[in-house]
């Protein structure tokens, strides 16, 4: 754990840093801006990833009817809105007093999020990654993405757009709609799945799950073929933090929080989520919106952690199915003891993931209590509520308070990329430190540093994406702030030197 | 699985955007007007999502014509029509994919070409989250969905597209 990712002193700038600015990321949701702070032996001192959150989200949430925000939060993030939609929902179970919530709508639930968590992989995967990793990293970069990955592995995309689209389906049984769902409400849900949306989905069930194991093998062959890249390429020892289930099984719905160090031991376990403030504390930095979060007991420096798939796979005992707890054994086989830390391994650790969300909706479509029984339970109403869910990316929290006129007095909301910020950095200044000469911005470089970032699927800013608005740039600037380099991305493609352009640079 | 659908409309009207992003709302808004002419679901689906996802490739099986509706920062006001082909997308991309890179997946997954596609891209300025479409924005989607209705009431040509 290291403790430097701190503003830069201007007099150590004066002492010979330099500052590398690429902005935005590319194939990221959203935009964000990497700045390599340099010595003056060109050695990576820093990195910062500046990440654009949804600065805002949380006010504009306040004053709002609590009915209202379920639906509402889904515009959070145009990737995983279900995640946000049951996460809302589960805090404002609390606040309704529906602990819990009915069996019905328990497991309707979990359909939906497990629709949600294979869908959203499968994109990652097949989609973002997979160019990169079948292609390589240096590749021609009209060949790196899905259309080249559809050319050259028909096969492969034609699985992972099914894949997708079956994701996308068990969303629509039980949200009501491919988007904008409101399945889901405070207390419960509002709808069964339908005998015919049932039969439609289990009639493919067993192809996806023989895709899905298809997509682990292609994972884990990947790693055999070129370890020494997977093994080191932006590895960062790290803690681990999710949800597990009460008896230490995997669970994207819900449970109790666990958290591990880099070593595999247990820092914390059995912590309910209503309680995640006595657990996490977010430090805050005057170079980025985006706050830090870190484990209360371990302090700032140390208590870093990441979250998401790889840290799932190695927090939980057991994976509660059975072919998917086959894959995450070999998986763990790989580390040959120890944790895995290697930042390209979360893409191995995902597709088992995708394999487990499969098995476990094909379990709960032969479940009847998803076709009939009580959809929506009460209790005494409570002025606050959290709900905590594993998203695709990771730990999701929603935390609210809510007045006696039922308006929302407070809203705070902690997602995946969050816990994940430092862990990102980490990161991408190893890949930086192995990658940048120091005297030229390669495009090389640029594409090393998005795969690091890329692994971690952050989701930056969510769903604005109009036409013509991602350029990539990069600058080198000097301990003076002289512009020695800047490369230029544009939307199609080029890549240019250009020095005659002003710089924006980071502060 | 789904890839084949039974029997779909004709026409396609596909907008996305994020409700909550001020004038990136202009897709989905365009696709809610259009839906308030309530014409013959046998002859039109409305489709709205926050992006284009590699899926909606399967939404374009079976159709004779699609409009892709979209806001943009760089078209000329008020809007700007382009005819769009398959291409193999060199662009930097987000989540999100460009249709032209759509329709290269459809091409790409099924071997054969993709219907007639067509980009509305109605021109936006704001897309700060919170905010409402901007006043500007709203005139353009009004004169947007002038030209949109006059695609509409272009007759389907009655061979089905291979």
């Amino acid at each position: 754990m290291t403790p430097s990712l701190e503003t830069a002193d201007p007099a150590v700038v004066s002492q010979g840093l330099r500052r590398v600015a690429i902005d935005p990321v590319s194939r990221v949701e959203g935009h964000g801006k990497v700045t390599i702070l340099l010595d003056a032996q060109n050695r990576v001192q820093q990195v910062r990833l500046h990440i654009v959150e949804f600065r805002g989200f949380e006010k504009f949430i306040e004053g709002r009817p609590y009915w209202e925000v379920p639906v509402m939060v889904q515009r959070l993030c145009g990737i995983c809105p279900v995640s946000h939609h049951l996460a809302a929902s589960k805090a404002f179970d609390r606040v309704v007093g529906a602990v819990p919530v009915t069996p019905s709508a328990d497991k309707i639930r979990r359909l939906m999020h497990y629709g949600q968590v294979m869908q959203s992989h499968a994109l990652h995967f097949f989609y973002l990654s997979a160019p990169d990793l079948l292609f390589g990293f240096d590749s021609e970069v009209n060949r790196r993405n899905i259309v080249g990955v559809a050319q050259a592995h028909p096969d492969i995309a034609r699985k992972g757009i099914l894949l997708r689209k079956f994701g996308q389906e068990v969303i629509r049984a039980t949200a009501g709609k491919r988007v904008h769902g409101t399945g889901s409400v405070p207390g419960g849900v509002n709808k069964h799945v339908s005998l015919e949306d049932r039969a439609l989905l289990q009639r493919d069930v067993a192809q996806m799950i023989a895709w899905a194991q298809d997509a682990v093998d292609i994972a884990k062959q990947l790693h055999a073929q070129n370890p020494a890249l997977y093994d080191s390429f932006g590895s960062v020892r790290s803690n681990m933090l999710s949800l597990v289930r009460a008896d230490g099984a995997l669970d994207l719905y819900d449970g109790v929080i666990r958290a591990r160090d880099a070593a595999g031991k247990i820092i914390c376990d059995g912590a309910s989520d209503q309680s995640y403030l006595d657990l996490i504390e977010e430090e805050v930095k005057p170079w980025t919106y985006m706050k830090f979060p870190f484990l209360k007991s371990l302090g700032a420096d140390l208590g870093w952690y990441r979250v998401g798939p790889l840290a799932r796979l190695q927090n939980c005992d057991f994976i509660p199915s059975p072919l998917a707890e086959a894959q995450r054994r070999l998986f763990l086989d790989w580390g040959k003891g120890e944790p895995i830390h290697a930042t390209l391994a979360y893409h191995w650790a995902r597709m088992i993931e995708v394999l487990h969300c499969i098995e476990v909706i094909k379990e709960l479509l032969d479940d009847p209590d998803i076709l009939s029984g009580e959809l929506m339970a009460l209790g005494p109403r409570q002025r606050a509520g959290v709900g905590v869910i594993e998203a695709p990316r990771g730990t999701l929290i929603h935390h609210y308070e809510v007045g006696d006129d039922d308006l929302v007095t407070m809203c705070n909301l902690i997602v995946a990329t969050t816990h994940n910020n430092q862990a990102m950095n980490e990161a991408v200044r190893s890949v930086a430190r192995q990658y940048l000469d120091g005297r030229e911005l390669t495009e090389g470089l640029l594409n090393h540093i998005e795969v690091a970032i890329r692994a971690y699927d952050p989701c930056l800013s969510c769903a604005t994406h109009a036409l013509g608005q991602m350029p990539l740039d990069v600058a080198l600037v000097g301990p003076e702030g002289e512009l020695i380099d800047r490369v230029v991305k544009s939307h199609d493609g080029v890549f240019l030197h250009d020095l005659g352009s002003p710089v924006g640079l980071p502060t | 699985m789904t890839a084949q659908p039974a029997s779909v409309a004709p026409l396609l009207v596909f907008g996305w955007g994020n409700l909550s992003r001020g004038d990136d709302a202009l897709g989905p808004l365009c696709i809610e007007h259009l839906r308030d002419l309530r014409m013959p679901a046998a002859r039109v689906e409305y489709l709205d999502d926050y992006q284009l996802q590699i899926e909606h490739a399967l939404d374009l099986v079976g159709r004779q014509r699609v409009l892709f509706v979209d806001a943009s920062l760089s078209c000329r006001a008020p809007f700007e029509v382009t005819p769009l082909r398959a291409v193999q997308d060199a662009s930097f991309t987000t989540h999100a994919m460009s249709p032209q890179a759509l329709m290269q997946v459809f091409r790409d997954l099924r071997g054969e070409e993709p219907p007639p596609c067509t980009l509305l891209a109605i021109r936006g300025e704001c897309f700060e989250l919170g905010e409402p479409p901007s006043v500007g924005a709203l005139d353009h989607l009004a004169a947007a969905l002038q030209w949109a209705e006059a695609w509409l009431a272009t007759p389907v040509p009655q061979v089905a597209h291979a």
